[in-house]
């Protein structure tokens, strides 16, 4: 097999999940995921924006910008004061893409269509070529 | 641990590992039962690609060619963008009980993170960020 992979992927595990506990406990707030949502369909936001747009209090999306933040979901870019700006960040998405890949994974179901082609398949030459 | 870098299955089938042989590794056998359409160079670093009715499509790089005991390949991860270097590692292993074969299937990666990945995840996005927050806090306190 390759050395390659599984070399890569021994020392990093711990790392990977905390990132993907993360991701998915900022999901799992309805007022994060507007937030996350918003940035994701309208682009980089001020917290002003954000209040505008959601139905949420600015002392609300900034608490919640703190965390996401910390996550390393989103990031404050630099800009003239007050009007921070924030930015989704999506290497932390694609560590949890990565699980939930794993979970989706249906081998179970590509196995068993497996087992029944080859039950349902005509005896004929053991090779094709 | 609760992140599954690797997922493993053994099945029992009533057929010889040639004939299981073939239904993994030629086109018309991965047509059958895995993609709808199916294409492979068999032979290391050799392609195949899959594609289902659905739209989707599968690119696999052969990288293990024994006959009729190991077929292994890597392709990207489902779910992550097109251009991202990542891949699981596959690997099917064919094993001769009675006049049928256990058949084992391997795919490995999941958990794996590219040098840039790993940088790009977990780099100190808390640079500037005090000093942001603390801005934040004061266009908050000044509204």
């Amino acid at each position: 097999m390759p050395p390659d992979i599984e070399a890569a992927a021994a020392p990093v595990l711990p790392d990977v999940e905390a990132v993907a506990a993360q991701v998915f406990t900022a999901l799992a707030d309805p007022t994060r995921r507007a937030i996350l949502a918003a940035l994701a369909s309208g682009g980089p936001a001020t917290a002003t924006d954000l209040a505008d747009r959601l139905p949420i209090t600015r002392q609300a999306i900034a608490k919640h910008l703190a965390l996401l933040a910390e996550a390393g979901l989103v990031t404050a870019e630099p800009g003239e004061r007050r009007r921070v700006r924030y930015r989704l960040r999506s290497a932390p998405m694609q560590v949890a893409q990565q699980f939930l890949a794993a979970l989706a994974r249906d081998w179970d179901g590509a196995l068993g269509a497996l087992k029944d082609h080859l039950d349902r398949a005509p005896p004929g030459p053991p090779r094709s070529h | 641990m609760g992140f599954p870098d690797r997922i493993e299955r053994t099945v029992e089938i009533a057929h010889p590992p040639r004939k299981v042989w073939t239904a993994l590794t030629t086109a018309e056998g991965l047509a059958a039962w895995f993609g709808h359409e199916a294409t492979i160079d068999l032979r290391p670093g050799g392609l195949a690609r899959m594609r289902w009715t659905s739209g989707d499509s599968a690119d696999m790089r052969v990288e293990r060619v024994e006959e009729p005991t190991v077929f292994g390949f890597t392709w990207h991860i489902y779910g992550l963008p097109e251009d991202d270097p990542r891949r699981t590692y596959v690997e099917f292993t064919l094993e001769p009980v009675g006049a049928g074969t256990r058949l084992t299937v391997v795919e490995s990666g999941f958990a794996q993170l590219s040098g840039e990945a790993h940088h790009k995840a977990f780099d100190g996005n808390t640079q500037g960020w005090a000093s942001e927050l603390g801005e934040l806090v004061d266009y908050l306190d000044a509204a």
